[in-house]
């Protein structure tokens, strides 16, 4: 979302008043924990600096965090946390600030830890295919840094410029290749942590799987919860040796989704599948020129790579399904430059569909594919009822739908009216079998939606999972959890003898 | 016990919980011996619970109930061309039980991945979600039917590979994807560990993407029943590629190219490579030697042989790789615990683990089974347990002793 309001209709934890009176003792430690240094200070507390982490990529949510600390070390690191889990005080962690639902927006009683200067890859270790890397890193420079021996790193959000490494564990981030290579989680093979009482561990490592419980799973898409990741080690991949894109225009959306299951009902998973609806090509076009054809209503990008030879055969079984399901379009890149062009329009869709309202807001669920007609006719219904403009992009291969909703923030009850829309989508997106955020995470944006998919039992299992890292519920709260639960009532059980059916039970 | 519905599993389970009493999670038992023994007053045997509820192929999505054999599953996978990419292996004859009994809750409660692990993952990597019966005595589910979801916390990973110490799972939903058209095996023959190690480490650097690479030292080269393996009288590398036919075709030609220095070279073809990688993923080459004591290394692919050559056990041993060197299988005599602490702190070096995999009860009282844990990993550990199973009535000490 693109406006300057500050919306906090939300409700977050209350402010802890006894925290904020203490914040220049605060600050004072924290000076001592990390005192400026050639990389630049070690805490800001000005107002006006401090405005700079006031949000992240969910920008109509802001507020002004109550000191952010810049350590550079795993050792300041566990003493900052050391010291706020002493003297009761939350802490949020930021890496770049890109994600889109509020994981990273401050506290007013929060430090907030920026990982900005974590931003050295340690190590490329090219025998046993990976990097070791500090978390701040972005996910674009760890390709770069391999892309001399031919290696990549797999999962490429958008946000690959900006976005830190550690944010994506934060948040198992995807991309438009995930389909093939798997999110962040099938592509970490270890990290380093600090837990909020200072602990530093380390899960996983060069070797695969876990000895144990798989606690670096779970680590992995938990927004910052459970602990702040100080290393990295990911899987790096050799590039593949080509790659070719077709660009397939259907004129109806349905015929489109059926190309994509016959695609994967032939057992071709290509490297991207995306979808644009038409609002989303027409924008997408007139942004970037990419020449996506306009007289469609659904486009297809599928790029199939891999050696030549395998790309060649692919491709022509790919345009015999288009053509046999009624393709009115059908384009194959020639060059890398013209396949990069297919994927710019769809790669700067947010931006090309920000040109055409003064904001928009990016929707992430994510749908049993075969629905995909039935759910765009409701959102194009929801559209009308609510008066607000929609496009859809779509990860087509894995039914990861981004419905960006138009609106203007500076008319009265807009951005009210757009929320309440995009939750009517993720609402739609569960009661078809889907999921309410398939890679943007559930931050505070989805938190009060976390009850249409799990009931109280299943949200307090997960709360008990939190309450094994962090029993004070100190690190990230407000996020994911729509109601906190304090850990000691959690931990009792209720069982009761007499209530059970059990006694009918066949025995050995 | 043997509940046949969700309702019974958690009746059961709630029982336990109020009379204080333990049971042990079982589908068919095959894989009882991975494992301390566990001390419980029942078992819990979840193969009543049987049955695919959803299977849609192009979604690529299959829901099962727990206790579904995993011969079911694959049966029905194989009518639509799809599989489950992690190549479970089975290991039930490994502790004297019927081939090809497992079930899918197995599979997914000890994590299982055969030698695609290195391109396509583990269980842990194909569960999408699941519901389950907590250790207090509560149904919870977590994750969904959709390929794509990062909605909470991922339970999915914690309770692959727990051994049912967590929670008694009622019923998984999987990943499942298209079966190879065409699978060929390239063999190098003759070369030494470390070699052996290089090669498919310049396999798997390639662009021709490798889905597997194993390497079996002659004595366990010479127990296969593939002829072109055994009969070589030597060591055996083998490296997989699967694909559409074209690029099969012309990634084994650039394969050649890259490993000719290596030694000779041969390839098999579908039938004889199905075999092969059936035989290593089910450790088929230790399944003589009935007594004999089954270690499980995963470490860093190039450490593998580097720990074997520096072990150099004062006793017999035989060993053999997979995933580019990074699973060492090892197998040693029956009562010879010495070489334990000294694998381990080995193993431990390089940030990895050693699993006793299997071993004579009497043996696996005198040393943990699953790598000792780090003191801050060991707390994690059991407050994960505790918060999940506090009364202990889980699978009590079949991870750790005193879990
Ligand atoms: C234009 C645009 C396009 C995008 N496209 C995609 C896309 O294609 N796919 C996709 O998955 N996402 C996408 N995103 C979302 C976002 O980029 C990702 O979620 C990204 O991983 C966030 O990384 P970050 O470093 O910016 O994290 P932040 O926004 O700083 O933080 C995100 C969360 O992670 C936590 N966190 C950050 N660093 C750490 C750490 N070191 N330790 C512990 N917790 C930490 C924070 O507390 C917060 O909860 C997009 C965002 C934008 C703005």
């Amino acid at each position: 979302m693109g406006s300057a309001n500050t919306n906090m209709s939300l409700k977050m934890p209350e402010v802890d008043t006894s925290v904020v009176s203490r914040r220049d003792d605060i600050i004072n430690r924290l000076r001592q924990i990390v005192p400026p240094g050639p990389l630049g200070e070690g805490v800001i507390d000005d107002p006006r600096a401090l405005r700079a982490y006031e949000c992240d990529g969910l920008s109509a949510y802001r507020q002004l965090p109550m000191v952010v600390v810049l350590p550079e070390t795993t050792q300041q690191v566990s003493k900052i946390l050391a010291y706020c889990h002493e003297n009761g005080i939350k802490v949020v962690a930021r890496g770049s600030g890109t994600s889109l639902s509020g994981g990273a927006l401050p506290l007013a009683d929060a430090v907030m830890i920026g990982l900005g200067k974590f931003n050295r890859v340690l190590e490329m270790d090219f025998d046993n295919r990976c990097v070791v890397t500090q978390p701040g890193v972005s996910n674009l420079a760890i390709s770069h840094a391999v892309a001399h021996r031919g290696f990549y790193y797999a999962p490429d959000p958008s946000s690959q410029i900006a976005c830190s490494i550690g944010g994506n564990v934060a948040e198992n981030s995807g991309g438009v290749h995930c389909l093939k290579y798997g999110l962040t989680t099938n592509n970490v093979l270890g990290v380093e942590m600090v837990l909020m009482n200072g602990e530093v561990i380390r899960l996983g490592g060069k070797h695969l799987d876990a000895g144990g419980y798989d606690i670096l799973g779970v680590v992995t898409g938990s927004e910052g919860l459970l602990g702040i990741i100080t290393e990295v080690t990911v899987r790096i991949l050799r590039k593949p040796e080509t790659a070719r894109a077709a660009l397939i225009g259907f004129p109806q959306v349905a015929a489109a989704g059926d190309c994509v299951a016959s695609i994967i009902g032939e057992g071709i998973i290509p490297g991207g599948m995306e979808m644009m609806d038409r609002p989303a090509i027409k924008a997408a076009e007139a942004f970037v020129h990419a020449g996506y054809p306009l007289d469609v209503e659904a486009l297809l990008i599928v790029e199939l790579d891999g050696p030549q030879a395998e790309v060649d055969y692919l491709i022509g079984r790919v345009q015999a399904i288009a053509e046999r399901l009624g393709a009115t379009h059908f384009r194959l890149s020639t060059s890398d430059a013209e396949r990069e062009n297919f994927w710019a329009g769809r790669k700067a869709a947010f931006p090309a569909v920000g040109r055409l309202s003064p904001d928009y807001y990016c929707m992430d669920g994510t749908i049993p594919r075969g629905r995909l007609p039935e759910v765009l006719t409701r959102i194009a219904e929801m559209s009308k009822a609510y008066n607000l403009g929609v496009a859809n992009v779509f990860h087509a291969g894995d039914g990861n739908l981004h419905p960006l909703i138009l609106y203007d923030a500076n008319n009265e009850g807009e951005l009210e009216k757009a929320e309440a829309f995009g939750s009517d989508i993720l609402k739609l997106c569960v009661e078809v079998g889907g999921v309410l955020t398939g890679e943007h995470g559930v931050g505070v944006e989805k938190r009060d939606l976390m009850p249409t998919m799990f009931n109280e039992t299943d949200l307090n299992q997960q709360q008990r999972v939190k309450c094994a890292f962090d029993p004070d519920g100190l690190l990230n709260p407000g996020k994911m959890f729509p109601t906190l639960h304090r850990c000691a009532e959690l931990g009792r059980v209720h069982v009761h003898r007499g209530e059970t059916r059990f006694p009918d039970l066949p025995r050995f | 016990m043997k509940p046949t519905s969700e309702t019974d599993v958690l009746d059961a389970v709630v029982a336990a919980v109020a009379d204080e009493t333990r049971l042990e999670i079982a589908g068919n038992g095959t894989k009882r011996g991975w494992g301390h023994e566990v001390v419980a007053s029942e078992i819990l045997d979840l193969s009543g619970l049987s049955g695919i509820t959803l299977y849609e192929p192009s979604e690529l999505v299959l829901t099962a109930k727990a206790g579904t054999p995993l011969r079911a599953v694959t049966a029905a996978l194989d009518e639509q061309h799809q599989q489950l990419a992690f190549e479970p292996p089975d290991f039930g004859p490994l502790y004297g039980a019927a081939p090809d009994a497992g079930t899918i809750g197995g599979v997914v409660g000890c994590n299982l991945a055969g030698p695609r692990r290195i391109q396509t993952g583990a269980a842990r990597d194909h569960l999408l979600g699941f519901r389950a019966v907590s250790g207090r005595g509560e149904l919870f589910k977590s994750g969904g039917r959709v390929v794509k979801n990062v909605t909470g916390f991922d339970l999915s990973k914690l309770i692959a590979g727990s051994f049912g110490t967590l929670a008694a799972m009622t019923e998984v939903t999987v990943k499942v994807l298209p079966q190879p058209e065409k699978i060929r095996t390239l063999l190098i023959f003759g070369a030494g560990d470390a070699d052996a190690v290089k090669a498919m480490s310049t396999a798997l650097q390639s662009p021709y993407e490798v889905s597997a690479a194993a390497h079996l030292p002659a004595e366990q080269a010479g127990r296969s029943s593939v002829s072109y393996v055994s009969g070589s009288g030597g060591s055996v590398t083998a490296v997989r590629v699967e694909g559409p036919g074209p690029s099969v075709e012309a990634r084994l030609a650039g394969l050649r190219q890259q490993l000719s220095g290596y030694g000779d070279l041969e390839e098999l073809h579908s039938s004889n490579s199905r075999t092969l990688w059936a035989e290593l993923r089910d450790v088929a080459p230790f399944l003589s030697g009935a007594n004999d004591m089954i270690w499980r290394l995963s470490v860093p692919p190039m450490s593998g042989a580097e720990i074997i050559a520096d072990l150099s056990l004062p006793l017999e041993f035989r060993h053999f790789y997979d995933w580019g060197g990074g699973l060492v299988w090892l197998s040693t005599p029956a009562g010879k615990l010495n070489a334990a602490s000294r694998l381990r702190q080995a193993v431990m070096e390089t940030g990895g683990h050693a699993t006793l995999v299997r071993a004579p009860d009497a043996d696996k009282r005198e040393t943990d089974v699953f790598q000792p844990l780090s003191s801050g990993g060991g707390a994690l550990t059991a407050r994960l347990k505790d918060n999940f199973d506090p009364r202990r009535v889980l699978n009590p000490g079949r991870m750790y002793r005193d879990l």
